[in-house]
This record gives structure tokens, sequence and C-alpha cells, in this order.
């Protein structure tokens, strides 16, 4: 007989997942969206936002039943607590998707034709890092979770880079200002959604191996000893 | 509770007294059928006393009882004791297999006693009742042996089994794992929250983690008076008294 609390856990796990599939589409069709100049494409994710936040609020309230009546402890503990984490790291995801989107809708108005290459890279990267996070978690593999940990800085330099590029750009013709400015905007979320991706990595580190690396915390205390 | 839940037991303004102790004070409270309601409180605060009211136990120890209790919308007053008891079963805190039978007289006593049944029918509904007490497995193979050669969590399942055997409508169960150790107090918890498919249960408890796992209404006595009943997730969240959150947080009691 399967303990009760077991199904309710596996529910739990099984509308984060959900959840997290629909944050992938959403990065993914927003940088179509972006891609294609598709104006129905980045309207339509901007709409259906609402599915991730109405998942982030019957989790969140799942997991203060969780907690409230039954009392885990040791790997349930510290997957339902990754739980909250993972919920809050992908409505933010959800967030940027849409951010995308509308940057997409602005850069088609301004007829600013494709994005630069290195835009196109990120994108590919952040959504990698995402789904190997998310996969991580499914599999419960540190492994996975370490991967998405080590991508992150490369995603940081290319956002730097294209700041640069486009900064340059900006300075030495005043009419690329606007479609400059909606491209860094792009660059911006697409690096947020690498660190959101990053934490859920931290989180599948946490509830398999119960280590905490976020903000390195073991050099931290390697440190002190 | 959804309006639409069908009510099965219903206390209204019930006062019991034994002799001049006034033990249980004005107490309202709607049992909904196939649900666990849980009993929390303090030592003393009533909550054996109401349990034991519902199936008219209390009269044995010298109780008696103002207001009124209804099974199925029919008074208890106006049900033979005998036929209530056997609709309302009961569990005990120790488990208490009789000593001098085997396992397999022990589930089918009930059956006797009340006329029911034959030796033909009564193979078939012991392991009837064994299975719905999660215990046949165990046993099976050795029904012919004394109750008393079980386990503790294997005797109350036994005991769950011998008052599942005569077809009850609601089990009170008066803390049923208290003296059991944490496996098999997980084991009836477990029974518990698969019984209540098939019947109402109502479990007095002094573990308000037990409470909060099991059950989906919970109702808080304090000296006597019932101070909120809600449904089990409301209760242990956002309590509506500030003496039930008190008392839940370990802040009292």
């Amino acid at each position: 007989m399967q303990r009760h609390f077991e199904q309710e856990l596996e529910s739990l796990k099984t509308t984060l997942i959900k959840m997290g599939s629909i944050a992938e589409e959403a990065l993914q069709a927003s940088l179509r969206a972006l891609a294609e100049g598709d104006k129905r494409l980045a309207e339509h994710i901007i709409a259906t936002d609402d599915r991730i936040n109405t998942l982030e609020i019957e989790i969140d309230n799942a997991i203060v039943d969780l907690l409230a009546l039954q009392q885990p402890v040791a790997i349930d503990l510290r997957l339902i607590l990754a739980a909250q984490k993972i919920n809050n790291d992908l409505e933010r995801i959800g967030d940027h998707a849409v951010n995308i989107a509308e940057s997409a809708l602005q850069m088609r108005d301004l007829r600013c034709g494709t994005p630069l290459p290195d835009i196109s890279a990120m994108g590919s990267i952040a959504q990698t890092m995402l789904r190997e996070a998310l996969d991580g978690f499914i599999h419960n593999d540190p492994k996975l979770g370490n991967t998405v940990l080590m991508a992150d800085d490369q995603i940081d330099a290319m956002n730097r880079k294209v700041i640069q590029e486009i900064v340059g750009r900006m300075k030495s013709d005043q009419k690329t200002i606007d479609c400059g400015l909606e491209m860094i905007r792009v660059s911006r979320n697409l690096e947020r959604v690498a660190d959101l991706a990053t934490n859920i990595a931290e989180e599948v580190i946490f509830i398999a191996q119960a280590r905490v690396v976020k903000h390195h915390a073991e050099d931290q205390n390697a440190g002190e000893t | 509770m959804t309006p639409a839940e069908h009510i099965k037991i219903e206390a209204k303004e019930v006062n019991t007294f034994f002799g001049k102790n006034h033990v249980l004070k004005d107490v309202s409270l709607s049992i909904p059928e196939h649900r666990v309601t849980a009993i929390i409180g303090p030592s003393g605060c009533g909550k054996s006393t109401f349990l034991r009211s519902i199936n008219r136990m209390h009269e044995i120890a010298g109780g008696t009882m103002e207001g009124s209790i209804t099974l199925d919308h029919i008074d208890i007053f106006d049900i033979d004791p005998v036929t209530l008891r056997r609709r309302v079963g009961m569990v005990f805190q120790k488990p208490n297999p009789f000593p001098t039978m085997s396992i397999f007289e022990n589930v089918c006593i009930g059956l006797k006693l009340n006329g029911i049944g034959n030796r033909k029918t009564y193979g078939e509904v012991v392991e009837q009742s064994l299975r719905r007490a999660a215990l046949w497995d165990e046993v099976k193979d050795s029904l012919s042996k004394s109750g008393m050669s079980l386990s503790g969590g294997q005797q109350q399942r036994l005991c769950i089994a011998r008052a599942l055997a005569v077809d009850p409508e609601v089990l009170l169960m008066d803390e049923p794992a208290s003296a059991l150790d944490p496996i098999a107090t997980s084991k009836i918890e477990e029974l518990i929250y698969e019984l209540k498919q098939q019947y109402t249960i109502v479990i007095v408890t002094h573990n308000m983690q037990q409470a909060a796992r099991i059950s989906d209404t919970t109702a808080f006595f304090y000296l006597g008076e019932l101070i909120e009943f809600d449904e089990t997730k409301a209760m242990f969240t956002t309590p509506k008294r500030k003496q039930t959150e008190d008392y839940i947080t370990g802040r009292f009691g």
C-alpha cells in the first residue's frame, strides 16, 4: 500500500514538471517569435502567461498543506522546500518569456531585422540549461545539475559581449538606438533565464545530496575550516 | 465541507454527566459520512467521553446525557443499544483481542453473538474482514493460533477486523495507535485512510500530528467544550480561534 503522503508528493512533482514544460514552451516560442517576427505567436505567449501564474498559486497552496499536515523530514522536506523555490523560478522564467515576446513585437514594429547571432546562441544555451535542470529534477540527477552550473558563466560572458557590441553600434549610429535597446533587453532576459535555470540546478543538487552549492557556500565552508 | 455532504452523526447541545461532574458542555457537532473526523484536545477535555457518547458506551461507566445525538437522523436513544453498537463499532487504545480465542474466533465472535450468518459463512466473513484490516496475508496460515500470539500492531488490526466483521457503518477509535511503535502506527494510519471509503471514522488522538496526517475534519475540545471544528487543512494552517492556534502550536496544553 503506497502511503498516501507519497502519492501527494508525486502529485506535487507532476504538477511542477507540467509547469516546467509550459515555461520551456513559452521560452522556445518567444525566441521563435523574435527570430521570425511572428506577431501572433508573440501575442499568444503574452496572453497565456496566466497559465503559469495559476499553477504557481496551486503549487504554493499544495506545499503549505504538505508542510502543515504531513511533517515531512529528510529527503521529503528537501523536495518540498526545493519545490517551493523551483515553483517561483519557473514563474519568473514565464515572465521573461513574456518580456522577450514583447521585445519581439517592438522589434517587428521597428523593422529591426533578425537579432544578432549571439542572441540566438544565448537563446539556445538558455533553453538547454533549463531543459537539463528540469531533467535533473525529474530524474533526481545531481550530475545534470552540475552541468547546468558550469554553463552559467558562458552565458554571462555572452551577455556582456552582446551589450558591449550593441552599445558600440548605438554610439556610432543613433538610428540603431531603439532596436539596440530592445536587443539589450532580450539579452538581459536570457541571462536571467540562465540564472534561474542555475537556481533550479542548485535545488536539484540540494534534493539529491543535501548539499547547498549556491553562493559558493561549499567553498566558503571549506575556507572556514 | 460542502453543504451537499451527508451528515452521518449529528450532536446537538450534548451535555454529559458522571454524577455531579459535568464533563461535556453544550457540544454541537456534525460528523460527515465517509470521512475521518479527528477529535483533539488536552487531557481531560472530554474527547473520549464524547466518542463514547456516540454509541452510548458512556452509560456503562454510569454516565448520563442531555441533548441529542442522531445516527442517520435517528436519535441514538431510539435505537436498541446492541444494534447501535453493532452499527457503530469501537476500537480501543490498548489492543484487546479476546485472550482465550483464536484469530478466527476473535473475528467471528461478533457474528455469533448477533446471530448473523452460520458456520458455513463465517470463513468468508473472517477472510473479508481480515483483508479489509490489512491483516489477512500475515495470518492466513495461522488462523487457529491465539489472538495473543500476534504483535501489538497486528492485535490492533485484529480488533479492527473484529469490528468490521459485523458490517458497521461507523468506526469509533479511541487513540488506536498510542500503544504501538512507529511502523505499526504508520500501518494503522494507512489503514484508516483506506477504510474511510467505506466507513465513517471518528478518532480521538492526543497526537496532533496524527490528526493532521489522517483526518479530513478536526474538532478541538477544551474543558468539555467544543472550541472549533473545521476542515483539517484549515484548522492546521489558519485556525479561527486563538485558543486553537495556541494548542496546535504547543503554546498550551
